[in-house]
């Protein structure tokens, strides 16, 4: 029974009033697009022992998307961050690094 | 035999005897009794049967943990079965009968299994009722069904109610012995908001049993006083009889509250689960003594040591006149002390070790009584119950040096720490080999949000077992978890205590440690579930090397006390037998809840109307007042038909049909998801949501549209209405207007968010009403008002809005039955009275209202295609011949790249057709199409299937829809269907549209 913060109302929202969504950041992939890409798109998922990145709807309150960096080993939560990002903002990557010495993101090489 | 002692009992109040049955027997026992004592008290120690082999079983424990002591408990809509006899308090007029057992407890036919035991080994079940497999039916499965599960299930209603109840804390701490009170005091002196529950009535744990001196005075004026601190803290909540059953991710715990058991009325809750959000939690929840395995240790008279001085000093109740004490360390003296005291008799102390010469066994050689050491058990002598034991050498094989009659026989071989709340949410266990336990790892600790430990453990739940030790972590342990939660406690002097030095236990797990074969077939791991020491090392030969499996294929450990009592001694009994350590072979899984919950609990308020929220469409009083027979879509009751009269429902759904084709017919057709979609940007945005065009829709005007997801399976349909210049009206499925609305959102929010869309579900804010047939605009032009409904003002596919009579209305020409038809929303709390109107106006034409059943027919014989029966989340919008509705314009728009794939792109999926019988019955719901030959499974191969089928009155015959391969291009082709119990029905393929095929109807 997780706790996130949604970063839209401010709620501190039990897990009761969250729905999941799955990983977040992906690239959609359209029309023109070969089928390699778009198998990826639909079916690939990370699947991280550690952190990993994943959305959230504020369903059963502000009804808002967010997303959240959370360490699926120990349920240590990093931060929650707007939907509206391709990939997660500096703040979340340092206080993941400052918390995980070593970790390796994958949009920062 | 077991009796009650002329003085004595702590929790007793001799001056209020109560009354209660057992088996229908009326006995007395005395207010502070639980049910275990009082039947003990009164010589009952017979208390009911094993599961397997129906051994005779006798009360072992005094908590949580007993395995044996089971019942009914009460009768008719207040029965219970599986209530443990120890954790039971007594009432007035209580009712309790054993199980497991027939015809009586004392003479059971089922004991015969006990007789054929070594037939019945571990993993019996799974190696008998495999073959032949012809007997699986007939024989085993009966068999199984027979003697499947404890206790008789309640047929009544539950007469009790229940509830729910939500509190944040700072600090909860679970258990209230003196480690709880402890931490609960120090963490209060910090004004930390602080909950401390405790699973029994009383607080103080074993310390009052156990007799310790807290800060030189005995142990309940320190208990008192600092009961008396707490509650004189405003910021400290305590609660007796409620049990910690769970603790879950970032601190949520639930906890169990038992609040009228002891008392059973109406008018309170019986039961009330707390959902706890705790910043950080204490688990002081004790240790639990475990019994030592020698041959016969299953017999009534054998219990636990220190359940034998809980009786004695809670209930004043003592398990018999001579006790034989059997024990690996020194804590069971303390319970030939207290026996000896109490002037009953100690035959002897059988000790494993080499020696004994801590304090305690010294006392109680001072006091004279026997003590043998380096002896063991060989075999424990009786057949209902406890009448000798047979003394042999621990480190022999059990050859018989000495009998000793006796009827009580007191077992000790040391204590586990309660480590299930540590576990439950990842805290970690370490092996100490001293103590002979697992006990928390203080370093892997349950980890909050922070990435901090949310848990702290303390007193016997942490492997402590000496009062002054308990005391300092306790104090420390409060101390911390308050400062973890962001206050500044008083850290001030723990106290103190005195306990008598005890010498190191040795790990003993079995006795004798060279037992041969026959005695190990009759020492007893789990009591309830028999599983025995030859049972575990059987699963060990056969290669269950993995604890977790062993345990299911033994059943150790899967009786109700979820191995409270003995897992460790199974564990250590596999490691042996595997030749590996105890913490490599590890401990299987700790789950929640802690001890059984009730159902009633886990429900709370929800049940009966309460269960599930019903959804109600403005005229729903109406529907019901009215006849409908209801169908659920949803959360919502549509009605399915009105029957009139003697009329079947059946009946009524045909007439409905006609009625509707050849007059008049009303439909609440409130439930539809109505959504709005606005913005400078919503055409683009449902151009994208949509497989066709919807910005082109000119305004006052309707299109049908369908949405696919992005993997381009067929998820809505519905008509789009253009409100305004920016404004778009999207009815949906009823079923789907709170998906779909979501769908929305979530592309416009995290795809596509710089698009100036606003969304908004008005599915309540209108009552919407169908009216449909040759008379519909008789009907609405007979209310008047001010909107021209004429086919040339208002044609097919057309909107307005007006007033119609009274009423502020929109007017869709929209048609789903294939007729004249006019869908009007007005607002909902006009509906009703609107509803009424029509009914009114429409007198003169027949009109009548009807059900979703007819709705159905009208539009199979049309031919249009409902979402759920001929789409599955497989079907996609080129299987049922909807290519129009699939734009070749568009760039994008969800499901246009995965419809490219070539497993949709394929010639042989299978395609919307209509069916129609050869002899006019009605083909079966979801029957197959049958092709030649039989796929490698031995099944027929299939070539299709049917989606729909109904009678239609209108054609007078049996219609049907389905997805056949190449369906459209076999029309006049007769197949063969599936027909469960009769021969295949033969089906004609034709085209869906079975009536009206030109739309003459509906464009008039």
């Amino acid at each position: 029974m997780l706790i996130l913060h949604c970063p839209y109302c401010g709620v501190d929202a039990d897990e009761t009033e969250l729905a999941p969504g799955g990983e977040a950041h992906l690239k959609r992939f359209g029309p023109g697009s070969s089928d390699a890409e778009f198998e990826a798109y639909l079916f690939q998922r990370e699947n991280p022992k550690g952190v990993h990145f994943e959305r959230w709807r504020h369903a059963n309150g502000c009804g808002k998307w967010f997303h959240a960096a959370r360490c699926t080993t120990t349920n240590e939560v990093f931060g929650t961050y707007s939907a509206q990002v391709t990939e997660p903002p500096r703040d979340i990557h340092d206080k993941i690094t400052g918390k995980r010495p070593g970790w390796l993101s994958r949009w920062l090489s | 035999m077991s009796a009650r002692l002329p003085k004595g009992g702590r929790f007793l109040n001799r001056s209020q005897p109560i009354e209660f049955s057992f088996n229908g027997k009326q006995l007395q026992g005395f207010e502070g009794d639980t049910l275990a004592s009082a039947l003990m008290a009164n010589g009952q120690q017979l208390v009911g049967r094993s599961f397997k082999y129906h051994r005779p079983r006798g009360v072992v424990a005094s908590g949580a943990e007993e395995p044996n002591a089971l019942v009914n408990l009460g009768t008719g809509r207040r029965l219970e079965p599986n209530q443990r006899a120890t954790t039971t308090e007594l009432f007035e007029g209580l009712e309790a009968t054993s199980q497991n057992h027939w015809p009586s407890l004392e003479f059971d036919v089922g004991a015969i299994n006990a007789r054929l035991s070594r037939f019945l080994p571990a993993g019996f079940y799974y190696k008998m009722f495999m073959w032949p497999r012809a007997f699986w039916k007939h024989v085993y499965e009966p068999f199984i069904r027979q003697s499947a599960g404890l206790g008789k299930a309640p047929n009544a209603r539950d007469a009790d109610t229940y509830e729910h109840f939500n509190i944040t804390v700072d600090v909860l701490v679970i258990g209230g012995g003196i480690a709880g009170l402890e931490a609960a005091r120090v963490a209060g002196s910090s004004g930390a908001q602080v909950l401390l529950i405790e699973q029994t009535a009383q607080w103080g744990g074993r310390a009052n049993v156990d007799a310790t001196l807290i800060d030189g005075a005995d142990e309940e004026h320190w208990i008192e006083a600092t009961v008396d601190a707490l509650e004189d803290m405003d910021n400290v909540r305590l609660r007796t009889r409620v049990m910690g059953a769970g603790v879950y991710d970032h601190g949520y715990v639930l906890a169990y509250e038992r609040l009228c058991d002891h008392d059973p009325q109406d008018g309170l809750p019986r039961h009330r689960l707390w959902k706890i959000r705790a910043r950080q939690i204490v688990t002081a929840t004790g240790a639990i003594e475990r019994p030592l395995s020698f041959a016969g240790n299953d017999l009534p008279g054998v219990l636990l040591a220190s359940a034998q001085r809980d009786y004695l000093i809670n209930y004043g109740v003592s398990a018999g006149d001579r006790t034989v004490i059997v024990t690996n360390n020194d804590d069971a003296y303390r319970t030939a002390l207290m026996l000896h005291n109490l002037g009953l008799e100690v035959k002897a102390v059988i000790d494993a070790r080499a020696e004994a010469n801590g304090p305690l066994p010294v006392a109680a050689r001072e006091a004279g009584i026997r003590v043998e050491t380096g002896k063991a058990i060989a075999k424990v002598k009786g057949v209902a119950r406890v009448e000798g034991v047979a003394i042999c050498a621990q480190v022999g094989e059990g050859a018989v040096l000495d009998e000793i009659a006796c009827d009580v026989v007191a077992m000790s071989g040391g204590w586990s720490p309660v480590v299930h709340l540590w576990s439950h949410c990842g805290g970690k266990l370490v092996w100490d080999d001293a103590q002979a336990h697992f006990r928390p790892d203080p370093g892997k600790a349950p980890i909050g949000a922070d990435g901090h430990a949310f848990v702290h453990t303390t007193g016997a739940a942490s492997g402590l077992l000496k009062s002054d030790e308990i005391l300092q972590n306790a104090h420390d342990a409060g101390a911390d978890a308050a400062k973890a939660a962001g206050h500044k406690p008083k850290r001030g002097k723990a106290p103190t205590a005195a306990s008598p030095d005890e010498a190191p236990i040795e790990p003993v797990w079995m006795m004798p440690q060279g037992a041969g074969h026959e005695l190990r077939s009759k020492m007893w791991l789990d009591f309830q579930n028999d599983v025995k020491v030859s049972d575990v090392q059987l699963a060990a030969q056969e290669g269950f090397e993995s604890v977790e499996h062993t345990k299911r294929y033994t059943t150790l450990g899967m009786a109700t006390d979820q191995g409270k009592l003995s897992n460790i001694n199974g564990l250590a009994i596999l490691s042996k037998s595997l030749g590996a350590d105890i913490p490599a072979v590890g401990t299987t899984t700790f789950r929640p809840p802690y001890t059984p919950i009730s159902m009633g609990a886990i429900a709370g308020e929800a049940r009966g109307k309460l269960f599930q929220p019903l959804r109600r469409t403005p005229m729903h009083d109406w529907h019901e007042a009215n006849g409908a027979h209801w169908e659920p879509v949803g959360h919502w009751r549509r009605p399915y038909a009105f029957p009139r009269g003697s009329e079947t429902v059946e009946q009524a759904v045909q007439r409905e049909v006609k009625n509707t084709r050849e007059a008049v017919g009303l439909l609440d057709a409130s439930t539809l998801g109505k959504i709005l979609v606005k913005g400078p940007d919503a055409g683009a945005f449902l151009d994208l949501l949509y497989t066709n065009m919807v910005s082109t829709l000119p305004l006052g005007r309707c299109r049908y549209g369908l949405m696919c997801s992005e993997n381009g399976f067929l998820i809505d349909d519905g008509v789009i209405v253009r409100l305004s210049e920016d404004s778009w009206l999207c009815h949906t499925t009823t079923g789907g207007a709170d998906r779909i609305h979501g769908h929305m959102e979530e592309w416009l929010q995290t795809e596509w968010w710089d698009m100036q869309v606003h969304t908004a579900n008005l599915t309540e804010q209108y009552a919407q009403i169908a009216v449909v047939g040759p008379d519909a605009r008789n009907v609405l032009e007979a209310l008047g008002g001010d909107i021209d409904l004429d086919a040339e003002t208002l044609p097919f596919m057309h909107w307005t809005e007006g007033r119609i009579g009274d009423f502020d209305a929109r007017v869709f020409r929209i048609s789903f039955s294939g007729e004249l038809s006019y869908e009007v929303a007005v607002p909902a709390s006009q509906g009703l009275a609107f509803w009424n109107a029509l009914l009114k106006a429409g007198e003169v034409f027949g009109v009548m209202p009807y059900g979703t059943e007819a709705l159905h027919i009208m539009r199979a014989e049309k031919g249009f295609i409902m979402i759920g029966d001929e789409t599955d989340g497989t079907v996609i919008p080129q299987d049922l011949g909807l290519h129009w509705a699939i734009s070749k314009k568009k760039a994008d728009f969800l499901s246009k790249r995965a419809q490219e794939r070539d497993h949709m792109t394929d010639p042989d999926r299978w395609q919307l057709v209509g069916l129609e019988t050869v002899d006019g019955s009605v083909l079966p719901d979801g029957a197959y199409a049958l092709a030649e030959g039989r796929n490698e499974n031995g099944q027929r191969n299939t070539q299709g299937r049917v989606t729909s089928t109904y009678h239609s009155p209108t054609l007078g015959r049996g219609i049907a829809m389905g997805l056949v391969l190449h369906g459209p291009e076999r029309m006049g082709e007769v197949l063969k269907f599936t027909n469960i119990g009769g021969a295949p029905i033969e089906a004609r393929i034709v085209s869906p549209v079975f009536y009206d095929p030109e739309g003459k109807k509906q464009n008039v």
